[in-house]
């Protein structure tokens, strides 16, 4: 891997929501909290989530956390956290499929920044494929939690 | 610097991989031999060889490159008897990995009648610091036979809590299994101390050696064990093969671990009778090829000595002890000195402030220094030091005082760009 690569992993927005996670905190109330793991590299996330309602054009209203892990798993949960809270159910699985098409395609996807706001800044994590799973865990664990409240969602599965 | 094996470049050219380049024009710093080892031209060049000319199954097939196949298979069994002082080669087990021997021996356990079944009532004693597969096997095996599972605490320098050793071994505890040096923390264990103890009791004795027998001479009369289980690719060898070294009145009490060809003696639809040991817990077609290589890579350690591959480790060990020392914020988890007998293995691992160890290895990766993030598999002792998971620098015979220096710098360059100095 060149500096330059490197470079691209660790965007300045990356480190930045490292640093400086919003929404970071477990908060009440939620209906549904899940816990997920990364196997691999052990990196959990204990996530909730709190509906305005459980049909599926519910707003999601708060996604609290407590996360430990690598700064691109910190990133991500604070990025997918803020891209969220205030949107409806099906808008937030749209944003989840384009980040999911994004991580997925190698660097060869090109992201609509207008839709994944600070979420373009992973494109460059897609080129790594060994840490494509830590920018995708808090958004698994987030449609899982999601899914528990209002039962199954309509998003194409995980790889 | 004492104790560094001499003419390291020339030792180093056995090793094709660590002439490699990486990105950027960086050259390979390969500080992850605790996960595996390299390989040195010898071993590649006998695998290589085998499969070109001498390629054949082994024990059944009756023609004549069978035969050689049969004797280098056969004849790799007894370099590695050898090279761990074993009585006899019949205690030479091959498996497929330290893990496979280690689940041998707990199967094997919970199926086992008499003199050395365990069931309700029993104890099975291990230690906070164990890889997991040193304790995954053993909580299958309590949960099969309703034996109860203990384990020895650490203390805060990463040694093993020996205060209750009188409560923990007892007349109830019926195996005793413990790592002989730590993949995590580089502790070396009492190994021969304990096993005493817990002979006193009448436990068996299982030790994991997969971190000791690449890095220093092991005797397994000596270490007191019942049973030692190491594997191939940590000691220069291939992976696809381990080894578990058992007492031969163990193993002759033990049932069979897997059935099927090789293990038997004679088999009828009925039933059947089983071969003797070693081959007895060799099911199936065994790594043939694996233990050729694995078979020069213990002659390739031994021209070496044992004893120099130890001082070497402990030479390196200490110089990259001190360096990391010299780092602000980084916390070293485990012995912090080698220790003036040279107790502690050439696994380190450590932690920095504010950078997680996925990111350490990540920015240490891009300028071509190999090391592990993670827990290690040993997740029970990073939970034990407050920690979720750590890097991991881990050296070998071919590891130089330059590339600790690399790893250093590398280190202060990691602070820097996530502007931690």
């Amino acid at each position: 891997m060149t500096t330059q690569n490197l470079d691209s992993l660790y965007q300045e927005i990356i480190l930045d929501h490292y640093k400086n996670p919003l929404h970071a905190g477990l908060r009440e109330p939620f209906e549904a909290e899940v816990h997920h793991v990364n196997p691999t590299c052990g990196d959990e996330v204990t996530l909730r989530v709190h509906l305005s309602g459980s049909d599926d054009r519910a707003v999601i209203d708060d996604v609290s956390y407590d996360a430990e892990g690598c700064s691109i798993s910190q990133a991500a949960t604070s990025v997918m956290s803020d891209l969220v809270i205030g949107k409806t159910v099906p808008e937030a699985l749209a944003l989840h499929e384009q980040f999911l098409d994004m991580m997925q395609g190698r660097g060869g996807v090109e992201p609509d920044e207008e839709a994944l706001e600070d979420g373009v800044a992973f494109a460059g994590v897609a080129k790594f494929p060994a840490r494509v799973k830590c920018a995708l865990l808090s958004w698994m664990a987030w449609k899982d939690a999601t899914s528990r409240i209002i039962g199954e969602l309509g998003n194409k599965e995980q790889p | 610097m004492d104790g560094l094996l001499p003419e390291l470049e020339v030792l180093r050219k056995d090793f094709p991989i660590l002439s490699r380049t990486l990105a950027d024009g960086f050259p390979l710093v390969y500080l992850d031999s605790a996960n595996t080892s390299q390989k040195p031209q010898v071993v590649i060049d006998a695998m290589v060889d085998h499969l070109e000319r001498h390629n054949a199954n082994v024990a059944r097939a009756m023609h004549q490159i069978g035969a050689e196949s049969s004797a280098a298979f056969e004849e790799a069994r007894d370099k590695v008897a050898t090279f761990l002082n074993a009585p006899s080669r019949d205690e030479v087990i091959f498996t497929k990995n330290a893990s496979e021997g280690l689940n041998l021996v707990a199967n094997t356990l919970a199926w086992a009648k008499g003199e050395l079944s365990v069931g309700e009532g029993d104890e099975i004693v291990i230690t906070e610091m164990e890889h997991h597969s040193n304790i995954v096997p053993w909580q299958l095996l309590a949960e099969r036979t309703g034996a109860r599972l203990r384990w020895f605490g650490l203390t805060e320098d990463g040694a093993l809590d020996l205060s209750n050793i009188d409560d923990l071994l007892n007349e109830r505890t019926k195996v005793v299994s413990l790592t002989w040096v730590s993949n995590m923390l580089g502790t070396v264990n009492p190994v021969r101390q304990i096993a005493d103890r817990a002979h006193q009791v009448g436990a068996l004795v299982v030790v994991d050696a997969a971190q000791a027998v690449p890095q220093m001479p092991v005797d397994v009369v000596a270490s007191g064990a019942d049973f030692v289980g190491f594997t191939g690719h940590k000691v220069t060898g291939p992976t696809g093969i381990g080894v578990l070294w058992g007492r031969r009145q163990v193993l002759e009490q033990l049932p069979p671990f897997l059935g099927g060809g090789e293990m038997i003696a004679t088999v009828a639809m009925e039933r059947s009778t089983y071969a003797d040991i070693p081959h007895k817990f060799e099911a199936g077609t065994p790594p043939i090829v694996e233990a050729v290589g694995l078979g020069v890579a213990v002659d390739y350690l031994s021209a070496i000595g044992m004893d120099n591959v130890k001082a070497h480790e402990q030479a390196i060990t200490g110089y990259a002890l001190e360096g990391l020392a010299s780092i602000g914020g980084l916390r070293v988890l485990g012995p912090r000195t080698v220790g003036n007998g040279g107790e502690r293995g050439g696994a380190i691992s450590f932690e920095i402030e504010g950078i997680h160890p996925h990111d350490v290895s990540q920015v240490l990766d891009s300028r071509g220094i190999a090391v592990r993030a993670g827990h290690h598999c040993a997740k029970p002792a990073h939970k034990r030091f407050g920690v979720q998971s750590s890097t991991r620098a881990s050296s070998y015979l071919y590891t130089t005082p330059a590339e600790i220096d690399a790893l250093v710098d590398g280190l202060e360059y990691t602070k820097k760009y996530f502007r931690m100095s």
